[in-house]
Parts: structure tokens; sequence; C-alpha cells
């Protein structure tokens, strides 16, 4: 499995603690949101890096094995999401959305987040459009349909469901909480 | 005075003393409270190595500024890391443990338990990083090895310094918690290697078996090795009898404990063999046999010679596990138990020669503690 990120460390071969002390050097140069892959096949980096992460208030996405190789996924910290406010109007929670999906109603999901955070788990059937190529790629998506948007915590989705209110779409809901909370299906790639 | 490696045996030493020793864990946090280096007389600090990457500013205040500190990580690596800026931040006596926690998981601390009476005599070889204990019983140039770990070199070694031959190597029962060494032991000295049957019905090579009533023997004078079908933790547990003075019990009784009886399938299934082994089998025994266990839980069960044993009849009168109702057994038993050894269902295929990890792997599957007793 190959996963689109903004930068790739190579840290394989090398003993602890050179694998994290890399990591976090290489997350200095990365703009907040931004994901890196990093390489290792020192085994106990994988409980370490996750716990740094999180001491660090960075996301970790998951790690896949390539045979020796280790790859971690880690999403540097982004001040954007910690906001709370929320300034689409139209919005569905989390539950309602789950709902809407038993039904087997004709919907479309759009997942704005990163696509190694999609890779790692999202709604079974979702489009992925990262947030930053949504300008671009806006004409894969059909003006008639019912669009909800989501992303982890709401907020890029909320930026995605304004832009494309303003490029005509109507029928667009921002989902909140978005997969941080989410409890109904998950599909991984 | 700078930085120092130390070896897992000097800290062991330093354990089994009665010197205060000072440890920075710089593992990460679970990992620390997973298992860490326990004894008496030691105060932990738990900083994981990524927050010390530019320093040690923040910890300083929280350091004694006169007294040795030992820095402990997983494999060394990190604690040189750390132990440089301490060294650089001012601080005079600093160790790092040489391999970190691995080699303090691996490392085997052998001690004489006795003599025997015929000339021989039973060493106990402590797991102290993992609370494995391996026996080996000496008389007259022959020798068996109980128990062993899968570091085999130390029972070797010990063997050749001391021109003894390895003649049987046995386990009491299928381990779960730790990879035995004895089939390495038995390839590597050409020694007989022994298991319970009812254990073994699955395993992948030759063994001879081992039950009730085929004594081993060692050496010319007599010490037998009388075996003892005493199911629980598994359905093949077998305790020995060596000398008629030490019970050998295997993961059935411990010091301060009793086994665990859900390793291997269900609780239920063998809680009334452990009961009927536990509370009428090894009753029936010499009150005055000497245990001597495969497992510690706690350091306070060593004695101040870093040796776990204890006399059957005190065992009656204080282990928790041998004094309750049998309601109140089977729900200790049963219920409530500690989280399942690390890897354990790995470890029993490696036993069984199912799987053939290397070594690396194997490391990676005792890492932790051992959990195979109930503390009653």
């Amino acid at each position: 499995m190959t996963i689109q990120t903004d930068h790739v460390l190579d840290a394989k071969g090398l003993a602890c603690p050179m694998p994290i002390v890399k990591t976090k050097k290489a997350m200095n140069d990365l703009e907040p949101g931004q994901v890196i892959e990093v390489q290792a096949t020192d085994k106990g980096s994988t409980a370490d890096i996750q716990a740094w992460a999180k001491s660090g208030g960075h996301q970790y996405l998951g790690t896949t094995e390539d045979g020796d190789v280790l790859k971690h996924y880690l999403r540097k910290a982004s001040d954007s999401e910690v906001k709370e406010d929320k300034e689409f109007p139209h919005v569905i929670t989390n539950d309602e959305l789950e709902n809407k999906l038993q039904t087997g109603d004709k919907i479309t999901v759009l997942d704005v987040r990163e696509p190694a955070e999609y890779s790692f788990g999202h709604i079974p059937g979702a489009k992925s459009i990262p947030l930053g190529e949504l300008e671009n790629r806006i004409n894969e998506l059909d003006k008639d349909n019912e669009i909800y948007v989501v992303c982890r915590t709401g907020n890029r989705s909320d930026l995605a469901s304004k832009q494309l209110a303003e490029n005509g779409f109507e029928n667009v809901k921002n989902v909140v909480q978005g997969m941080v909370e989410w409890s109904g299906p998950i599909e991984k790639d | 005075m700078g930085m120092k490696l130390i070896s897992a045996k000097e800290v062991t030493e330093k354990v089994l003393s009665d010197q205060s020793l000072f440890i920075l864990d710089v593992r990460n946090e679970d990992a620390f409270s997973d298992w860490k280096i326990e004894g008496k007389h030691i105060e932990h600090l738990n900083v994981p190595y990524f927050d010390l990457i530019d320093g040690v500013d923040e910890i300083v205040d929280k350091l004694p500024k006169d007294s040795e500190i030992l820095v402990v990580c997983a494999k060394q690596g990190s604690s040189e890391m750390v132990g440089e800026h301490l060294v650089e931040a001012g601080f005079k006596d600093v160790f790092v443990l040489e391999g970190g926690m691995k080699s303090w998981s691996e490392y085997l601390n052998p001690v004489k338990i006795s003599d025997l009476k015929d000339g021989g005599s039973i060493y106990q070889f402590v797991r102290i990083g993992k609370g494995c204990l391996s026996y080996l019983i000496k008389s007259n140039g022959e020798a068996i090895v109980v128990d062993a770990t899968r570091t085999v070199d130390a029972f070797i070694d010990f063997a050749k310094d001391r021109d003894v031959t390895i003649k049987h190597v046995l386990d009491t029962h299928l381990h779960a918690d730790h990879i035995s060494g004895g089939r390495l032991l038995q390839e590597r000295t050409g020694a007989t290697y022994y298991l319970p049957p009812k254990d073994a019905e699955e395993v992948q090579f030759d063994y001879e078996p081992l039950v009730e009533g085929n004594d081993l023997s060692v050496g010319d004078t007599k010490v037998t090795v009388e075996p003892l079908y005493s199911p629980g933790h598994t359905i093949g547990s077998t305790s020995l009898i060596v000398d008629d003075k030490y019970l050998l019990t295997g993961d059935i009784l411990f010091v301060e404990s009793i086994g665990r009886p859900d390793l291997a399938g269900k609780a239920g299934d063998w809680a009334d063999d452990l009961r009927n082994t536990l509370y009428d089998k090894y009753k029936e025994l010499s009150h005055d046999l000497i245990v001597l266990p495969a497992h510690f839980g706690n350091m306070s069960e060593l004695d101040d010679q870093g040796r776990v044993h204890a006399k059957l009849g005190d065992l009656y009168e204080q282990n928790a596990g041998l004094n309750m109702e049998e309601k109140e057994f089977h729900r200790a038993v049963s219920e409530n138990l500690p989280p399942q050894p690390n890897a354990y269902q790995e470890i029993r295929q490696t036993n069984m020669g199912k799987i053939n990890p290397n070594e690396e792997d194997q490391r990676e599957m005792e890492i932790g503690p051992n959990r195979c007793a109930i503390h009653g």
C-alpha cells in the first residue's frame, strides 16, 4: 500500500533513540497539518512514536509493515483545529449521518482529510479529496447529490463546506464531530 | 567521572544489596508502568527519552545531586544519550545499563540453594528481570537442568566451570510466559530432554516422557528426581521431588501466590485439577519439603542471598492461595485474572516447535513482566 504523504523520512537501520530524534527534527520543518511517513526497522519505534506524538500533540495515524520495514504515519499538530467555532451553518451529527447511511439513501460522503488519515480508517464508500486539493478537483462532485463533508474534528470540513457552497453546491452539510468521534462502520485501505 | 556502562550482573548485585539506587528510566510511560527494575531500596523517575532529546534541564531538580544515577532504557542507546546530557549538566556518578532492559530481562543470577545428602548440590538460576527460576542439580560429574530459560550459555558455562556434564534437561510443563531452553540445551549438550506427555501432544520434536514413577538419577550418588503428576497450571504440569527434600513445583505453587490455570485453555477446566493438586496431593507430602518454584512475582520473595524458597508447611500457613474456601478459590483462579503474558500464544507455539522465530523476535516476545501467578 502506498500512501501519499508530504514527507518521507528514512530511519531504517537506526537504533533507538535515532528514529525519534530524526522524526522530531523533520517535524519541525513541516507545516501544521502535513503528514510524514517515517520508515524504521527498530521494532520499539512503534510504541515510542505513538507516545512521542501524544506528548507533542501530533496525530499518530497508524503503522504499516512492509517486510522488515515499519512505516509510521504522523500528522503535525495544527492550531487551527482546536478552535471550537464552526462557521458553516448546515451541520449534521455523526449519529444522524450513520442513520442516513443505514437507510441506504443515495448520498455522497466527502472525506477531506489527508490521504494517510483516510487510509487508516474512513466511512465505507466515502470519497477522498483532501482539503488542499478540493479547489482543483471540485468538478469530481455532482451538484445534484446530497454531500456530507467529514474530517477529523469538523474544522477542515467546515472550510470545505464553505468552499463548496461558494461554488454553487446547495445540498452540503458539515459532519460534526467528525471521525474522531465516529462509532459507525469503518473501512481501511 | 563521566558516564559508565554497568552490566545487568552488577545491577543485580546493587539491587540485592542494601544500597539505595536511583533509576532514571527513559522508556515510554506504558513500558515503564508495565515492568521495571524493582528492589527494596530503589527510587524511580520515569521521563521518556524523547522528552530529553535537547537536554535534561527540565528534570535536574528531580535528580539526586550527590548519589549515583542509573539510566535505563529498552536497549541502551537512549540512556546513553540521556547519560551524556546528565554529565554535561554536571552530574558525576552516571551509569547506563548495558544492553538496557533487554539484557535485564535475560540475565540469570546463579545462587546455591544447598548441598545434597550424598555430595551433590542444587542451584537456582534467578532470572531477576523476568521472575523465572531454573534449577541445576549436580552430583558426581553429572547434572540435570530443570525449566531452563533460552539463554542456555549460562547453564553450559556453569556446568563447564564445575566440570559436570548436563545429562538430563526437563520442563515441568509447557511454558507460556518464556521460551524454554530445553530443546536448545539438548542440541548443544546431547542431554536427554523430558516433557510431561500430556503437555506435549502437539510438539513437533522428539522428547522423553516425564511421568510419575520414572525416577531420574544424577551422578553415582543417590540423588533421585521423582516426578509427581500435579495438573492445574497446565494439564500435564509435573512437580519433582529432589533428594527427598526439595519440591520443585513448576508453576503450580509459588512462595506468595499460586499458579493460574487459564493460559493453555479455559480456566474453569483446570481449576479443579489445580485445587486437587494444591489442597490434596501436595498436602499429603512431607510439610518439611522445601518448595522451589519456577517463578517469583515480587522481590519480597527473594531472601537476603537472592534465593527463592520456602518450607511447604509454612506455605500452608502463610500463602493465601492455600487458604481459601472452595468457592472463593474458584473465583480467584477464574475471575479478575491478571493480564496474560506478552505473546503467550506465540511462546507456547515456539515451545511446541510449531514456529521458529529468530533470536531478536524471541527477545521481543519475552519482553515484559511475568504473569503466571495469582496473588490471593
